[in-house]
């Protein structure tokens, strides 16, 4: 077991004083954006004031906010700072080809990079550590949010970034990597490709890691340990809150804890939206209170997971979350790259005749996620040259490759095929076991 | 001249070939070349036949997918080098084939081979002019 530390006296707040705080900042964010247009709208409709809010539970009073809403008032029709106050921007794949876009201030930076430290000490980075990132650093949150959190620990940091597997064993090998950060697929891609390489992935020098990005299982996380010979750890978080750093995991690797002095956390049925009890699996809806920028009050994350309050060995007294156990909508997590169906439709759309009749089929046969579009055949797109037909598959999967950044298997089906599998309405058969 | 061909989409999987055949077969519809050509995920089937119509028909009725496309027929001598020597008049011609495939049929020792051309109009007028056999319908059927 790691050792027990814990970075800010925030974690271990009393959960009277904890409650107290979280109403303070409530108000105090509900005041800050009743200057955006979407939400001055909808507090005048509602006729809800940062006064008017009494206790927590008043934020059900607050509007929701949607990946649509985001999209709806692109680029940036949520802040609620000035253009030129931004330090960043970073991004999310959208329903559409379009990604949505998420802006931080200099604060909400200083913000990040605290949250994700607090969860990477809780995991065992210490400042003496060297910490490898194999995320891809770009719009994706997951690079720069971890890269600046293991800066924040004082730890050493190694930004490999994603891909070139061989390279990232040799970083390990030369700079002596004791904790490893990316999704938990590409840790047992790391491993195989290490026993190809000749060595025992056990040998080398990780001793902790951190996963996040894509959903995964309590046998993944046997898995890995047993080959990297590690502890692995669990973290949660979205872009459009503020990355990676909403919750993660302490010592006790029983839930991860929510950053509640930071965020209000909702645990709600997504048919009715009324919370649901305690310890039942819901619909996390997150209020981020402190960000600066542009914080989202009730953000639908269409994530599935369970929220309960007891207190935990580890001494934070903060909730703690399941891991993800399913969505709300389609969205499919594809080698830690969101993908929506609609993403998919709309490369198809691009190829005269190949929509409406297509199924999307995601697997992992071993460590490795697979994408197939199977397209329907239509008799405009037969032709009796072989040539012709191999270019129909190529150009739609570059395509699917621009749209959704994925590269997938494109399969020509007869029509009658599809019809059998799948039925009209069913676009998607994820053939993966993610929910244990 | 032109002769029609069916070229019919088949999947990769157990009995997709025999499947359009037996429909054609129980139409009393009979063939007069076939030709496969497949990679590692699906298939094209391609059929010369009189009553291509008809047998159009029966396919996509049962949800195949059927192509048109234009083809011709060259006969060729039936003995070494038949082949060689008219693929060099038509290379040396200019003419494009997409692909060819030989056709069942050997008559009075001359083989007959099917060609689908880049265009099949300006490849009968080439084969004209150098004299290489363009084998009609009423031959074949
Ligand atoms: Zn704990």
């Amino acid at each position: 077991m790691t050792e027990n530390r814990i970075l800010d006296r925030e974690e271990c707040l009393p959960r009277a004083d904890l409650a107290a705080l979280q109403l303070e900042r409530l108000r105090a964010v509900v005041e800050r954006v009743a200057q955006v247009p979407f939400y001055r709208d909808a507090f005048a409709l509602r006729g809800v004031s940062a006064k008017s809010l009494h206790g927590l539970d008043d934020v059900r009073r607050l509007p929701f906010t949607t990946k649509e809403d985001l999209r709806r008032h692109a680029p940036l029709g949520f802040l609620t700072v000035p253009r030129d106050k931004l330090a960043r921007i970073h991004g999310s794949s959208g329903t559409t080809g379009r990604p949505t876009f998420v802006a931080y201030s200099p604060a909400d930076l200083q913000l990040w990079a605290n949250l994700c430290a607090r969860f990477l000490v809780a995991g065992g980075l210490r400042p003496e550590h060297t910490a490898q990132v194999a995320f891809g650093y770009g719009l994706f949150t997951g690079g720069f949010g971890l890269h600046y959190g293991i800066e924040r620990v004082g730890a050493t940091v190694v930004p490999a970034a994603s891909g070139n597997t061989r390279r990232q064993i040799e970083l390990m090998q030369d700079l002596g990597s004791e904790v490893l950060i990316c999704t938990p697929s590409y840790a047992l891609t790391i491993a195989e490709t290490a026993r190809e390489l000749g060595i025992d992935p056990r040998t080398l020098p990780l001793k902790f890691a951190h996963f996040g990005g894509e959903p995964w299982t309590e046998a993944m996380r046997a898995q890995i340990e047993a080959e990297l010979d590690i502890l692995a750890f669990n973290n949660y978080g979205l872009s459009e809150v503020i990355g990676p750093g909403v919750s993660g995991e302490c010592a006790a690797r029983a839930g991860m804890h929510l950053q509640e002095d930071h965020f209000l956390v909702e645990c709600l049925d997504p048919d009715s939206l009324e919370p649901v009890p305690e310890g039942e699996p819901g619909e996390l809806v997150v209020t981020a209170l402190t960000k600066e920028a542009m914080p989202l009050l009730r953000y639908r994350t269409r994530d599935i997971a369970r929220i309960w309050r007891e207190p935990c060995a580890c001494g934070r007294t903060t909730a703690r979350m399941s891991r993800v156990t399913g969505r709300t909508d389609d969205m499919l997590i594809i080698r830690g790259v969101n993908v929506y169906p609609s993403q998919i439709e709309e490369a198809l759309l691009r190829v005269e005749g190949t929509t409406p009749h297509y199924l999307i089929e995601v697997d992992r046969p071993d460590i490795r996620d697979e994408l197939t579009i199977r397209v329907e055949v239509l008799p405009e797109l037969m032709s009796d040259r072989m040539d012709q037909m191999q270019k129909l598959r190529e150009r739609i999967g570059r395509e699917v490759l621009t749209v959704t950044g994925i590269r997938a298997a494109v399969e020509l089906a007869a029509p009658r095929t599809l019809e059998r599998f799948a039925g009209k309405a069913k676009r998607v058969n994820d053939k993966r076991r993610l929910s244990d | 001249m032109k002769l029609p061909q069916l070229s019919v989409f088949l999947e990769n999987r157990p009995g997709s070939l025999a499947e359009p055949l037996r429909l054609l077969a129980d139409a009393r519809i009979n063939l007069v070349s076939i030709s496969l050509a497949d990679t590692e995920q699906f298939g094209i089937l391609r059929l010369v036949l009189k009553d291509w119509q008809a047998a159009k028909n029966v396919l996509e009725r049962d949800g195949w997918v059927v192509n048109v496309s234009d083809v011709v027929a060259v006969d060729v001598p039936d003995e070494p080098g038949g082949l060689v020597g008219m693929l060099d008049l038509l290379a040396a011609e200019g003419v494009n084939i997409e692909y060819m495939y030989a056709f069942c049929l050997r008559r009075n020792g001359r083989a007959v081979l099917i060609f689908r051309f880049e265009d099949p109009d300006a490849a009968i007028a080439t084969l004209a002019r150098v004299k290489l056999a363009v084998v009609a319908d009423n031959e074949l059927f």
